[in-house]
């Protein structure tokens, strides 16, 4: 089932578009990675999808009853708040106690459900927001860099587990992510922005290469993928695209070669 | 009742009461919206609105509504098209609007208005009227901040997820705007247009040390107020000072009360 769907979307402010032509497809028990650098238009893509923006022009598709359960870039709670996980996990629905337990649980802090949400560490605070995210029991799971600010080890804790709860929800999951290479593995498609789509396709998987494995050890390769790309043009500074070769024809301007291994 | 409401000292702390009951769950948005010098622009601008009220024989609290969400509204205008920061935005507002309206209030020719009282409030002018309205309008100003909560308190940990996740954020921050605008107009005699902040902050502040969840800290910040409202005005009575300074001074000394009890709290749980 197709959950979002956009076609040829930009978003025109401020006398510059900060996207444009994008297309980009969302089904359910998907998991699509958005990459790309700072300014991207990253966070705007999602935004459109989300209903948040507007576009100038293109077209979005979104099925009926979507329910959104977001995992925010960074949330800095000031201290004047005073916020415990279990109110953290009211902030936008009504679960039962039973239900935040449950939730806590899965995502493994159930010991922290009466802290203050300000006394959690990077990865505890990651994984109470995405509690609070799967207690909305959303068919779409939206994550702004989910891993930053976590360790090696916690990131790939943390993919395993986002992984295993699109099963459970039967979710699609968009992740956005600002690593041009190493993307989550379990990823189906993955979307290159630079204000326009300058690639998208199946990522790699990291297990075979034997850097990775030498580096991480075999458990932690599962987890990610490479993505690996080769930029045909680079963009000026007012984002004007560069061609550096004149063979534009198939509008991926992007040269893939996948190492197999 | 009504023999106590002939008594001028009766009225003020029926008057000063009903308003720490709504500046205190309203006032925790502010401090953690970090708006306390927004709400020191719209409460600088409310003499703008009383001078121009004055000059043109219109109704003091609707002419002073008007100019505070005027005025919010021109800042957040001004916030969108860039340029200069909005701590300048506020400060140039701020005292623009206050310097405009003691101008104006200067030059009238009706010297019989009390400046002193529009600035540090007047308990001695607290009218039967004036405890009506604040009456009528504090269940409606609860009742409205009740149902923008959820969607404020969302906004204000984080915009794009409150709207990520349908909640109408825009809107809330709207009504909260007017909110305050209201609370201004309404509180303007007691504590006059210089300390209204201090009411929204000071109380909200003090029951942050004591709470554990966003409600518990707007319900706290209630009897922080309650308290400041009663021994402020008692010490004004007995000074002769200007209820406001006397009110905001109560609750001061609130603040630094609950700031001690807290340490002496965290000290006495750290030896355990």
């Amino acid at each position: 089932m197709q959950l979002i769907d956009m076609q040829k979307v930009g978003v025109y402010r401020n006398e510059r578009w900060l996207i444009r032509n994008i297309d980009l497809t969302l089904n359910k028990g998907e998991i699509v990675t958005i990459i790309g650098p700072n300014g991207a238009g990253k966070s705007t893509t999602a935004k459109v999808a989300l209903n948040i923006l507007s576009p100038n022009e293109g077209k979005v598709t979104r099925a009926q009853k979507l329910i959104v359960g977001y995992v925010p870039q960074k949330l800095s709670i000031d201290w004047t708040l005073p916020l415990t996980v279990e109110r953290l996990m009211h902030l936008t629905s009504a679960p039962k106690k039973g239900e935040i337990q449950q939730a806590l649980t899965r995502t493994g802090i159930p010991h922290l459900q009466n802290a203050p949400v300000q006394n959690l560490s990077g990865g505890e605070f990651q994984r109470a927001l995405l509690a609070r995210a799967i207690l909305r029991r959303p068919n779409i799971l939206v994550l702004d860099e989910p891993v930053q600010g976590v360790d090696t080890a916690g990131e790939a804790a943390l993919y395993q587990l986002i992984n295993e709860l699109k099963s459970e929800l039967d979710c699609g999951v968009l992740l956005i992510s600002h690593d041009l290479h190493v993307v989550m593995a379990q990823t189906d498609r993955v979307v290159c922005l630079n204000g326009h789509v300058c690639c998208q396709g199946t990522p790699a998987t990291i297990s075979n290469t034997k850097e990775f494995q030498e580096l991480f050890g075999k458990t932690a390769a599962p987890t990610w993928a490479l993505y690996q790309h080769q930029h045909n043009h680079t963009h000026t500074l007012d984002g004007t695209i560069k061609q550096h070769t004149h063979d534009t024809t198939d509008n991926d301007c992007c040269q893939h070669h996948y190492e197999d291994k | 009742m009504d023999f106590l409401l002939n008594d001028f000292f009766f009225r003020a702390i029926i008057a000063g009461c009903g308003i720490a009951l709504f500046t205190g769950p309203l006032g925790c948005f502010v401090v953690w919206r970090k708006m306390a010098y927004f709400g020191d622009t719209m409460s600088h601008s409310a003499l703008l609105g009383v001078a121009l009220a004055l000059i043109f024989q219109l109704n003091i609290l609707l002419c002073v509504l008007a100019i505070t969400i005027i005025i919010s509204f021109a800042l957040l205008a001004l916030k969108k098209n860039g340029g200069l920061s909005t701590d300048s935005l506020l400060g140039i507002l701020a005292h623009g609007s206050l310097a405009i309206g003691l101008l104006m209030i200067a030059t009238m020719e009706n010297t019989s208005i009390d400046l002193q009282g529009l600035l540090f409030g007047d308990i001695l002018s607290v009218s039967k009227t004036d405890i009506l309205i604040i009456y009528l309008s504090f269940p409606i100003m609860l009742l409205t901040l009740k149902l923008i909560w959820r969607p404020l308190l969302c906004a204000t940990l984080n915009q794009e997820l409150a709207e990520a996740e349908g909640q109408k954020a825009k809107l809330a921050e709207i009504i909260f705007l007017l909110i305050m605008a209201a609370t201004i107009a309404i509180s303007l005699k007691i504590v006059g247009v210089l300390l209204i902040t201090a009411m929204l902050i000071i109380p909200a502040a003090s029951a942050r040390f004591f709470a554990r969840t966003p409600e518990q800290m707007a319900l706290l910040a209630v009897p922080a107020g309650i308290i400041a409202v009663i021994s402020g005005l008692q010490g004004s009575l007995l000074y002769d000072s200007p209820s406001g300074p006397s009110i905001v001074a109560a609750t001061l000394i609130v603040f630094i009360i609950a700031m001690g009890l807290n340490k002496v709290r965290s000290k006495f749980k750290s030896a355990q």
